[in-house]
């Protein structure tokens, strides 16, 4: 068992660029939202990296509030996509670009 | 061990590239929970076993679950699908790759310029320890992750109701 800590580390970079690239890329919000859900996993990655590097238990802790976290983003996004779709019946994020009602 | 974090690691970023890149979005999330699993058996074999039971129980099961149920919900029809398809056609992801080409060629100097004397001690961190060190000295972090949560459902209470 000896994988150097810098490779955990890569992949979790990698990990974040691919989420990045999908944010950057997609216009549905499913797969925004999805993106993002990438990319905070890659931050718990590099947290568990970090944990192992020094056998501290912090990093698991860490891991537990970025759940925390996704999944109170993740609650309210899907309440708000769920809106967009009833309310323009698309799920294109450029398609809600007015600040307004439109009545 | 080695030849599962290496295999894991590969699997969890083939399965990552292909979620991002699907234009059914119940094939992309499911290959995203596949993904989540591979990223449990990677932190297994990081010395995790308590944060990869979490990422299988609390994420790939309760968070992706409902996700993958309210996509379900939103019905998409053949007519998304193709829009779906037009939107990611291939001049699109020029600019994005280029920019996050640049940023990964960045953010990976200072990790290759890391000289191989790094090997760490290995260690196993059990859940036990999570605990303790969770319910004694991080306990005000603890309040504060009950108080988002709590602020999430009154959110959701309220952004959900029917008008």
């Amino acid at each position: 068992m000896s994988i150097a800590w810098p490779v955990p580390a890569a992949l979790a970079l990698g990990l974040f660029l691919l989420g990045l690239l999908g944010l950057l890329t997609r216009r549905n919000l499913v797969f925004v939202l999805m993106s993002i859900e990438i990319m905070l996993n890659a931050a718990g990655l590099l947290f568990i990296t970090a944990g192992m590097r020094w056998g501290n238990p912090d990093g698991q802790i860490m891991l537990i509030f970025v759940f925390n976290l996704a999944g109170a983003e993740l609650a309210l996004g899907l309440v708000l996509l769920l809106r967009l779709r009833n309310r323009l019946t698309t799920l294109d994020g450029d398609a809600a670009d007015l600040l307004r009602d439109t009545a | 061990m080695n030849a599962v974090f290496y295999a894991a690691a590969a699997l969890a970023l083939l399965t990552t590239a292909l979620a991002i890149t699907r234009s059914n979005p119940v094939h992309a999330l499911l290959y995203f929970v596949l993904s989540l699993l591979f990223m449990a058996v990677i932190f297994f074999t990081l010395g995790a076993p308590f944060g990869a039971a979490l990422e299988v129980i609390v994420y790939a099961g309760a968070i992706m679950v409902l996700f993958l149920f309210v996509t379900m919900m939103l019905a998409l029809d053949k007519l998304s699908l193709r829009r779906e398809r037009d939107w990611i056609a291939k001049p699109i992801w020029m600019v994005p790759i280029i920019l996050v080409v640049l940023l990964a060629a960045e953010l990976a100097r200072p990790l290759l310029s890391l000289h191989a004397g790094l090997q760490a001690a290995f260690h196993i961190v059990t859940p036990q320890a999570v605990g303790i060190k969770l319910f004694t000295g991080d306990l005000a972090a603890v309040e504060l992750a009950s108080m988002l949560l709590l602020a999430g459902l009154v959110a959701a209470f309220h952004l959900g109701r029917r008008q």
